[in-house]
């Protein structure tokens, strides 16, 4: 109960520990996770994995989706249990039922989307839940003053009376990270704080990670900008497929070396499927059937060209949060642009709606199959008709006839189990989930598709026939835009390569014999050294 | 907005008096009561006596009982919720009040079995909406059946209120200087308003009523108490329609199973007209009253009028909430 | 209705397991309907052990009469109103404005013909329904604008017109309870067709065009689709905005037509109490028929049976000698219990208590009914 208004944490600040020197690893951690695991179902979400925290460091969690970073957190702040292994925090062993068990432990999380109540003041958030009080009442001014002094101790300049809401979201999430530390946490989560924020603002959460570090707190940091956790992390822990691949110190560890890390594979092998399949001939693309020109959206992508020809696979790689999903969005119209014209054949034009590219023949498959694909709860037949009928209107149905004939060509070419076009489709694997979706855009006979992780999850039989759709779609005359996180995937399929870093193209190379560490190279970007520059065959 | 400084050196009063400007939280109350300022200042050049402060008062003690109710829907509506039911609990409420009495309860434990079960019926709807999930919407639904079911239960036909305790506080006044008077149901209506407003600014059941209006999931995350909270509000409307139930047998006098029919619809008008955001987080219990006001003054302004007729009312209302309800989406989407 | 559902697959197909997964979805929507099938029976049964002629239908003067047959006339109104509601629903809306337009419509039709210098003439109550129901499609347009193109949440935009349209009512009749002489408006309620009452062959025909209508145009795959998933149909480039607007107008007309046969039954239009709680009773049809409130797969079978159980309710409880103000009751009951059945928390709560299944999918059980 927080009835005093004087902070104690303001009467040490006139003496700020000096900042810890690069490896802080000579003290004893504040929380040591051994051995987790977690399995959700069938699925091991969690195998076997280790992390150690140290007061006063800043602790990147780093890998790709499905890695493991989410569920390790979860289980850290106690909203999940631990099907193995143990969580040590101050020397001792804990177990976490609830996220307030956690919480009361010292452990605060600031999520990606901002976890406060906009309609409330910035100290309302800050003390939600521990306000001062006096005579039964909550004392307002003591709670502001506390929040202020909260607020001045970060170098924040907010003014604690005022609305969250009207403040913008970088504001909003420096005040959740203050809400986090004034419950005198130990350990701060910080799970991609920085997604939507811009480059100053980004410094300014910086500023006080910094002081929060120098004051002992120890932060976990998930970001996907490798610039941002080589700013600000000391230590990493590197994560694949559940599993810990490794931890490192930042300052030992180069761009390329942890992009390898967190992609996997050895490169040897990569290299030599890589020269597999380097058959694909790169043949001539025929005419521009698309072309972007300066499309931007704040906090997704900044101004990007891009140019789609006919009979041409173009992939996009990066790592997540790059923005080759947003890119693919924007595309669409799934999201509107702020800035940038999209060039058809024939006309030039905003896209503000899916609409707006799905009548100009452009289709696009989701990464997020189960939220924004798949209509669960009705039929496969009707999944796979649904953006033809949606163009038709709903007063011309598609005639029974053609509806049997269309579901059972694309039942049989695509290989989809159980060919019952009377299926639910919540009943069926991924994998075959998105064989029907790309069945739906199939069938409106687009001259663009856009397939964002369209084997995400699926197993490996369904991913090879995918694969082999794309590569015959494009023989075809279609123009693909192929994404996935998988760059030998990617490298098999593309014509062209268009890698991306940070929301911006950074590179588009014509994929004549690229390999999978030449992409990393330039994922890599600046830190390039010599020893890793493996001489191209 | 911009992000004001924090002031290092105190501001004189006079400068303080001088940048006041009130918080965006309180334009819709604002606006409400210019609206009814502005009603009542066109009724009193229109109509003769229209200005007179015991106009005012009437207003009060005509609308006691949805002054009370407002307040019990003010605390749902703010958790993005809504309570269908308290039409009926009035109607119950008298049911109860005219029969215990009838059966000769002393009026003090009529009173406690009235505000008991709509006490009650409250906590049962609130515990159906929070554990099982079930849409406030339609568990409100079933506690309106249930209520207006449970009074043609207890009788069919209305049951006059004979208790000599009961007449005498329905027709008490409290004497205010220059001749004026308030009736004790409205003293009552504006004590129950001011409890409302402490309780909502002050206490930290009322915070997290806002927090969860703002965001369910982010209360919870917050480890703030949601589920008592919303639990909480059910209850606090529940009784508060008790207890209007009540002030409305008081003056009527009677019980009858078709009281209050569509009260809820005024009760929701009332909130929505002052400036309580439907979609729950934003709005004051002042504000609910000053709506009740504006109910109210339609009211008289018609029945002043003579010529309009009464169902202009209703159409006025709807016109009204429609006002409201467009402003506040335009407004949340400039926000979003 | 039901019939896209178990419509058999083309001969041809090959596949694995075609057979089974369509059996195992006949009889889960079968299940769907078991529940309120087998309520309806159960009221029934009460019925008949508390008047054993219950079920007498007697023909005289070649119409049919009897106790089954008034239900069946009785419930056409709400049965208009929850087939409308049904579509609004479905697409994850509600429109508490049905029992207000219904009102409307009554008080247009009856107005028109009251003031007719041909009071009684077929032409009268035609222009008079007619119009009735040209009003509720602007009503119905009005809705649906406030929803879909200013984006107002469906229980607070249709509240607008739930809270003024009784005013608008009252304005119409001029606050008068208007009685009108035409028999041939008042057939609507009370005049047969080939033995069977009118009312109840308009609300069946209704019913049976729609359920045509939804099924054959790709209308009601739509609205599923929009209720079900808003996001991926709209990547998918449905036109939600049409799509929602539809199903209002659609709402609108029904009530409409309810408002016209209950204002035909009295023969007389009362603004206050026309279609007094239609909207609640409606709604409660909807969810007794299986339909979710939360939008997706609907019903339209399940919806007839709702609205025919709540009729049977009303009249069960007159029969059995409680006063008939008190179906409030047990409509309150029915509503939680129907609310808890569709919980998935609750349903999880009953299910713990009893033994675990292997696995927690319902697959296994369906596969294990069909062995």
């Amino acid at each position: 109960m927080t009835t005093t208004d004087t902070d104690p944490q303001t009467d040490g600040a006139a003496a700020p520990r000096p900042a810890p020197d690069t490896a802080p690893s000579a003290g004893v951690p504040v929380v040591e996770m051994q051995g987790i695991s977690i399995t959700f179902g069938a699925v091991r979400a969690l195998d076997q994995v280790s992390l150690r925290l140290f007061p006063g460091e800043v602790h990147a969690l780093m890998g790709e989706n499905g890695a493991g970073k989410s569920t390790m957190i979860k289980a850290l702040t106690g909203v999940y249990t631990i099907d193995s292994g143990r969580i040590v925090v101050g020397g001792e062993q804990v177990e976490f039922g609830t996220p307030a068990a956690s919480q009361a432990a010292g452990i605060s999380t600031v999520y990606q989307e901002v976890n406060l109540v906009t309609n409330l003041t910035v100290a309302e958030n800050m003390m939600l839940g521990r306000e001062p009080r006096r005579f039964g009442g909550i004392n307002t001014r003591a709670m502001n003053r506390k929040a202020g002094e909260t607020l001045q101790r970060l170098g924040l300049d907010v003014d604690p009376a005022s609305v969250l809401g009207d403040h913008p979201i970088a504001v909003q999430q420096l005040v959740a990270i203050a809400r986090a530390v004034d419950v005198e946490a130990r350990v701060l989560i910080l799970d991609e704080p920085t997604s939507s924020l811009d480059a100053d603002e980004v410094a300014k959460l910086f500023e006080v990670m910094r002081t929060l570090r120098d004051d002992g707190v120890a932060i976990v940091f998930v970001s996907h900008f490798l610039d941002q956790i080589y700013e600000i992390s000391d230590r990493m822990t590197i994560l694949r497929n559940g599993r810990l691949v490794e931890e490192r110190m930042v300052s030992e560890t180069s761009q390329l070396e942890l992009v390898k890390l967190m992609i996997g594979r050895e490169l040897e092998a990569l290299e030599q499927i890589d020269r597999e399949v380097a058959a694909t001939d790169s043949a001539d693309t025929g005419a521009p059937v698309m072309k972007v020109l300066g499309l931007s959206r704040k906090g997704s992508l900044e101004t990007t060209d891009l140019e789609l020809h006919e009979g041409e696979v173009v992939g996009l790689a990066g790592l997540l949060g790059s923005g080759r999903t947003e890119l693919a969005r924007l595309l669409f119209g799934a999201d509107t642009a702020d800035t940038g014209e999209v060039q058809f054949r024939s006309e030039r034009r905003r896209l503000r709606s899916p609409r707006h590219a799905i009548d100009r023949k452009v289709a696009f498959s989701s990464e997020d199959r189960k939220a924004e694909g798949v209509i669960g709860d009705l039929t496969v037949a009707d999944n796979m008709l649904l953006a033809l009928q949606a163009s038709r209107g709903w007063l011309r149905p598609i005639p029974q006839s053609t509806r049997t004939t269309l579901v059972q060509e694309y039942i049989e070419k695509l290989d989809i189990r159980p060919a019952d076009p009377q299926a639910l489709m919540r009943n069926l694997s991924g994998g075959n989930q998105q064989k029907v979706l790309l069945a739906r855009w199939l069938i409106t006979q687009p001259e663009v598709l856009i397939l964002d992780e369209p084997t995400r999850g699926i197993d490996i039989g369904a991913k090879a026939q995918i694969q082999a759709t794309v590569a015959d779609l494009a023989r075809q005359g279609l123009s693909v835009v192929f994404i996935s996180a998988e760059l030998e995937e990617v490298l098999r399929l593309s014509d062209r390569l268009v890698v991306m870093r940070d929301r911006r193209k950074i590179a588009e190379r014509r994929n004549d014999g690229l390999s999978v560490s030449d992409v990393l190279e330039i994922i890599a970007g600046e830190a390039r050294q010599d020893q890793e520059a493996h001489p191209r065959d | 907005m911009s992000t004001a400084t924090l002031p290092t050196t105190g501001p004189s009063a006079w400068d303080r008096v001088r940048s006041y400007t009130p918080s965006s939280k309180y334009y819709p109350v604002l606006a409400t009561t210019a609206l009814f300022i502005g009603m009542f200042g066109i009724g009193s050049l229109r109509f003769e006596g229209f200005g007179d402060p015991q106009v005012f008062l009437s207003l009060l003690l005509d609308n006691s009982f949805l002054i009370v109710l407002a307040v019990g829907m003010t605390f749902v509506i703010l958790t993005g919720g809504i309570d269908l039911s308290v039409g009926s609990v009035v109607a119950l409420s008298t049911m109860i009040a005219a029969k215990t009495l009838e059966m000769g309860w002393s009026p003090y434990l009529a009173i406690v079995a009235v505000l008991a079960a709509g006490t009650l019926l409250g906590l049962l709807m609130g515990l159906l909406i929070h554990y099982f999930d079930i849409q406030p919407f339609i568990a409100t639904l079933a506690g309106m059946f249930l209520a207006r079911g449970l009074c043609y239960i207890i009788s069919i036909e209305a049951i006059p209120i004979r208790d000599q305790t009961f007449s005498d506080w329905a027709f008490k006044t409290v004497n205010l200087p220059g001749g004026y008077y308030i009736g004790y149901t409205s003293v009552i209506a504006l004590l129950t308003v001011a409890v409302a407003v402490w309780v909502l600014a002050r206490t930290r059941f009322g915070r997290t009523v806002y927090a969860i209006g703002g965001s369910e999931s982010s209360a919870l995350l917050m480890g703030l108490k949601v589920a008592s909270t919303k639990v909480g509000v059910y209850v606090i409307s529940g009784f508060c329609a008790a207890l209007g139930g009540l002030l409305f047998a008081l003056y009527t006098l009677s019980g009858y199973s078709l009281n209050a029919v569509g009260m809820e619809l005024d009760a929701i008008a009332a909130v929505v007209i002052g400036g309580t955001l439907l979609t729950g987080g934003r709005g004051l219990v002042i504000g609910s009253l000053v709506g009740v006001l504006v109910l109210g003054i339609i009211q008289t302004f018609i029945s002043f009028d003579g010529t309009l007729s009464s169902w202009w009312t209703r159409i006025v209302i709807g016109l009204l909430v429609l006002v409201f309800v467009v402003i506040q989406r335009v407004a949340t989407r400039r926000q979003s | 209705m039901t019939d896209t559902l178990t419509r058999p697959t083309p001969s041809g197909s090959p596949g694995p397991s075609p057979a089974p997964q369509r059996r195992l979805r006949a009889s889960s929507s079968t299940k769907a309907l078991l529940w309120p099938v087998l309520a309806l029976v159960v009221l029934l049964v009460v019925n008949v052990v508390a008047t054993p002629s219950f079920f007498d239908i007697r023909l005289q003067d070649g119409h049919l009469f009897g106790p089954l047959v008034d239900i069946a006339r009785n419930s056409a109104p709400v049965m208009l109103v929850a087939l409308g509601m049904t579509l609004v629903i479905a697409t994850r809306g509600i429109d508490l404005s049905v029992g207000a337009i219904a009102a409307i419509a009554g008080a247009v039709a009856c107005v028109h013909m009251a003031g007719s210098s041909a009071e009684g003439a077929f032409a009268t109550a035609a222009v008079g329904c007619f119009t009735a129901l040209a009003v509720c499609l602007v009503l119905g347009l009005w809705n649906g604008f406030l929803v879909s193109v200013v984006g107002i949440q469906p229980i607070i935009a249709t509240l607008v017109l739930m809270v003024a349209g009784r005013g608008l009512a009252q304005l119409i009749t001029d606050g008068q309870i208007t009685t009108v002489n035409n028999d041939s408006f008042s057939n609507l309620a009370s005049g047969f067709v080939l033995a069977v009452p009118l009312a109840t062959v308009v609300a069946v025909a209704v019913v049976a065009l729609t359920a045509l209508v939804v099924r054959r145009t790709a209308l009601g795959m739509l609205v599923e689709s929009v209720g079900i998933n808003p996001e991926a149909s709209r990547l998918a480039g449905v036109r939600s905005r049409t799509i929602i607007w539809t199903v209002y107008v659609f709402s609108g007309l029904c009530a409409g037509l309810a408002g016209l046969i209950i204002a035909a039954n009295t023969r007389s239009v009362n603004a206050n109490s026309l279609g007094l709680f239609i909207e609640l009773d409606a709604i409660l049809a909807v969810v007794i028929g299986g339909t979710s409130l939360a939008g997706g797969r609907f019903s339209i079978l399940g919806t007839v049976v709702g609205a025919v159980f709540i009729t049977t309710l009303t009249r069960t409880v007159v029969n059995v000698g409680i006063p008939s103000e008190a179906n409030y009751l047990f409509k309150a009951l029915v509503v939680v219990a129907v609310c808890l059945l569709q919980s998935p928390r609750a349903r999880a709560a009953f299910r713990v208590r009893r033994v675990r299944p292997a696995a927690p999918t319902s697959a296994p059980t369906s596969k294990a009914g069909l062995a």
